[in-house]
């Protein structure tokens, strides 16, 4: 176990070379080709996180030349494509590196601690079958616009990875401040913010100090306003004594 | 085998209520005494296991992902029907039921589809209660739109990610049951085979993908909410992960498969560019509300598509089918746009694709209204294709997005094994041979939050379960055979990789089992599949171990069922 540690923590790049690569490609299916090309001369492909390659599933957790998702704006991994690079380019391929994602495999991490962060009050507590009639909740169009950009968040884990601290408040306030736009989240604002906070702290992600590098590699584009919120809604929270 | 849909009596409109009247309730202090074990965390699973672990049962749930919300119905773009009748624009529970019917061709079970357009309100309403943020009107109240197939508005939607914003509303529920430690989750987890004693469905098998052990587990009743299997075609806008074989291995333990032949070919994806492409993208269906589909007249018109003139267009489904227009249902679409093709009259560099023309919606509404519509669909075709829809028409072309046909259920959600249920897109009952738009969303759910919450209720009440130990022969000898499977397809070390034979399979399906069809090339499928199967078990090369995260193992298992499914899909094809 403990060589197994070691290996972790050393870890190592190795240098690949794709063989007929071209510019319509995305980047993840350079890494297809290469993963064929390794496994067709008897090596060990290498792994990593993806699924539904539209920039929707959250997947995706590398990060590319330094940046979390590669230098595409608003973009995942999976929708970057290749007609960004020149022939001859060397990519720097990196895993999400955090403390709250520890490492699976090659560029394959441990994202688990986000669902617990959810787990811990990222909800409406309604069970089904009590709801009113949906048009029975008003909502203005632009609080539910403002709602939906923060509820975009595929939990990728980007903006752990760019954060300096390694800490996950854009993620964890994004859920936050979706629900306490809407009317139907008030009944648990001040229970939920707690908890999730709490909960981020318990994962080993670090405090935000206003770098902002979150907001700069979001896939969705979701605004640091969201850590202004979260941090209101606490403030709130904490004068009520919840 | 006598097949007993257990459809209840009466008329349509009273089906669902005389079914909930008359069946067997479990005591609430006794519902905790049973194992429920659900498979898939997508729109099914995911409401299936919360609603279930707030009736009080112990709810195991299974994903082959790092993380329930990745599950694929998190990629649905366009939106979910329901009957709501906001619009004032004639809707009821009958025209739903009668659009719903009618698009799939006359193929579905009436008395599923009737449930299915009474429940939608409903589910509208518990999303909403959730915090789904629906687009909504300036007053306040939720806003609606059209989809193919129907000539009203019922669609609701949040932005082009209505799958996402469903999706994350149902994982927060589950992610409260888990929580209140009423839902054991267990991620990165393959369900390898299903667990048949005294003839009742009573566990699974699992392969934890992060250390390769062959994990038991044992309940009361398994619930396979596992999704469809577009990607037997390889390329389909399903995900990466998205695969047949939970549902594959339930057909072989005794399950029947119904309609497997009825796959969804979607008419608005971005057209293949290459052999490197591994998955298609779709562009939603809401485009066709304001988008309009033409090709040249002429055959073989290389000009740019802004230089041809109005007169020298064709735009052939507005001439060809006037009262729907644009919005027809999906196979309509889908076929036209291959007709066409077929004619020389294809664009783009493989002549493999039709226009989708948005300079008049834009001329008409501004700019802005368009981009607000579907800002995040236009940026996706332009990140893919390298080129801006705002100026020049997209180029689209039909691809495998969904499949009509799954495991046989009867009113019940019941396989034909007794305590196996299926929902969602895994089972085949709604759709007919065509789903319309905005179904999948409605029936992915109402199977999960309303139907499988009575179902199931009578199957525990009107059962006795014995004790089950995961020591016993069934759970051994199923352990066995997946381990020698295991051990085979490492042990082969062929020169061919998965992928080459995934793809290879993709051809013969696409080319023959595809949307056109003929006794020939049907026989001429079934034989290279078969072939195929042989090669495969004897030039397969799977790299790696089976003690740790090794994908290529996982998707040699999957391509394996994809070829045994291919073969039951182009045999089915003649009947």
């Amino acid at each position: 176990m403990a060589d197994k540690n070691l290996l972790q923590i050393h870890g190592k790049f190795v240098d690949y070379t794709v063989e007929n690569a071209n510019s319509h490609m995305s980047f993840l299916e350079l890494l297809d080709l290469l993963n064929e090309q390794l496994i067709k001369k008897g090596e060990e492909p290498v792994e990593f996180d993806n699924d539904c390659r539209e920039g929707i599933c959250g997947s995706c957790s590398m990060v590319i030349n330094g940046i979390p998702h590669g230098p595409t704006k608003e973009s995942a991994t999976c929708q970057l494509h290749m007609r960004h690079y020149n022939d001859g380019d060397t990519i720097i391929v990196e895993p999400f590196r955090a403390k709250g994602f520890p490492i699976i495999k090659d560029l394959v991490v441990d994202r688990s601690a986000f669902d617990r962060i959810i787990q811990a009050g990222g909800y409406n507590s309604v069970n089904v079958g009590s709801a009113p009639d949906a048009n029975s909740i008003l909502i203005p169009k632009d609080k539910a616009d403002m709602a939906f950009d923060f509820a975009a968040c595929i939990g990728c884990g980007a903006c752990v990875a760019a954060c300096p601290n390694s800490s996950a408040s854009l993620f964890t306030a994004a859920k936050i401040s979706q629900l306490s736009l809407l009317p139907q989240g008030h009944p648990e604002r001040y229970r939920r913010v707690i908890r999730m906070v709490e909960q981020m702290e318990k994962e080993g992600f670090g405090d935000c100090s206003n770098h902002g590098e979150c907001e700069a590699v979001c896939p969705k584009g979701i605004s640091i306003d969201a850590i202004s919120i979260m941090r209101r809604e606490y403030f709130k929270a904490m004068l009520k004594n919840v | 085998m006598n097949l007993d849909s257990k459809i209840p009596s009466g008329r349509l409109q009273d089906k669902w209520d005389n079914y909930k009247n008359n069946i067997k309730l479990v005591n609430p202090n006794n519902k905790r005494k049973h194992a429920i074990i659900v498979v898939g965390t997508g729109l099914a699973g995911a409401s299936a296991s919360a609603s279930l672990a707030e009736l009080g049962y112990n709810v195991k749930t299974f994903t082959i992902l790092d993380s329930p919300r990745r599950a694929h119905s998190i990629a649905a773009q366009g939106g979910i029907n329901a009957a709501k009748n906001y619009p004032n624009d004639g809707d009821s529970i009958w025209r739903l039921f009668y659009d719903t019917i009618k698009g799939g061709d006359y193929r579905s079970r009436e008395a599923n589809v009737y449930r299915l357009a009474q429940i939608s309100s409903n589910i509208i309403d518990h999303c909403v209660a959730q915090g789904v943020p629906f687009a909504r009107e300036y007053g306040g109240l939720l806003d609606n739109r059209s989809f193919g197939g129907a000539q009203l508005s019922r669609t609701f939607y949040a932005r082009g990610q209505t799958g996402q914003q469903l999706l994350l509303g149902a994982y927060s529920s589950l992610m409260r049951q888990v929580e209140l430690k009423k839902v054991t989750l267990f991620n990165r987890r393959e369900m390898l085979d299903l667990i048949v004693i005294d003839g009742k469905a009573r566990g699974i098998l699992t392969r934890n993908l992060v250390t390769g052990e062959l994990e038991r587990h044992v309940g009361d009743a398994v619930l396979l909410c596992t999704g469809g299997y577009g990607n037997v075609f390889y390329l389909s806008t399903n995900a990466k992960n998205s695969n047949a074989t939970a549902a594959w291995r339930c057909h072989k333990k005794g399950a029947l498969f119904a309609n497997p032949c009825y796959t969804q070919i979607h008419p608005t994806c971005i057209p293949v560019s290459g052999d490197y492409q591994s998955k298609l993208t779709l562009m939603s269906e809401s485009l066709r509300n304001d988008g309009r589909v033409w090709v040249p007249k002429k055959p073989n018109d290389k000009r740019h598509p802004n230089e041809i003139p109005e007169d020298e267009r064709d735009y052939y489904l507005e001439r060809k089918y006037p009262s729907f227009g644009n919005l027809v249902p999906r196979d309509i679409a889908s076929r036209n746009a291959k007709q066409v093709c077929d004619e020389g009259r294809g664009v783009g560099d493989t002549g493999l694709a039709v226009y989708l023309d948005f300079a008049d919606a834009i001329k008409r509404l501004g700019k802005d209204v368009i981009k607000a519509r579907y800002g995040n669909l236009f940026d996706m075709y332009e990140r893919i294709t390298g080129e801006n829809p705002y100026e020049v028409p997209m180029r689209i072309y039909p691809a495998v997005h969904y499949t009509m046909g799954g495991l046989w259920v009867d009113y019940e959600l019941m396989s034909t094994i007794p305590g196996l249920f299926v929902l969602g897109e895994a089972n085949f009952s709604d759709h007919g041979a065509n789903r319309l738009g905005a179904s999948a969303l409605m029936q992915g759910l109402a199977d999960g939050y309303f139907i499988i919450p009575y179902t199931l209720g009578n199957y525990i009440a009107s059962n006795t379960f014995n004790k089950v130990d995961t020591n016993s022969d069934e759970f051994k000898i199923s352990e066995e055979n997946i381990r020698r499977e295991v051990k085979k397809l490492l042990s082969i070390k062929g020169k061919k990789t998965v992928l080459d034979f995934h793809r290879e399979l993709g051809h013969i399906m696409w080319d023959y089992v595809g949307m056109s069809r003929n006794k020939q090339g049907l026989e001429k499928a079934i034989k290279d599949i078969q072939s195929l199967k042989e090669e495969f078990w004897n030039n397969v090369y799977v790299p790696g171990d089976d003690n740790n995260l090794n994908k290529y193992l996982e998707f040699a298992g999957r391509v394996a069922d994809f070829i045994e499914l291919g073969e039951l899909m182009a045999k089915r094809c003649f009947t």
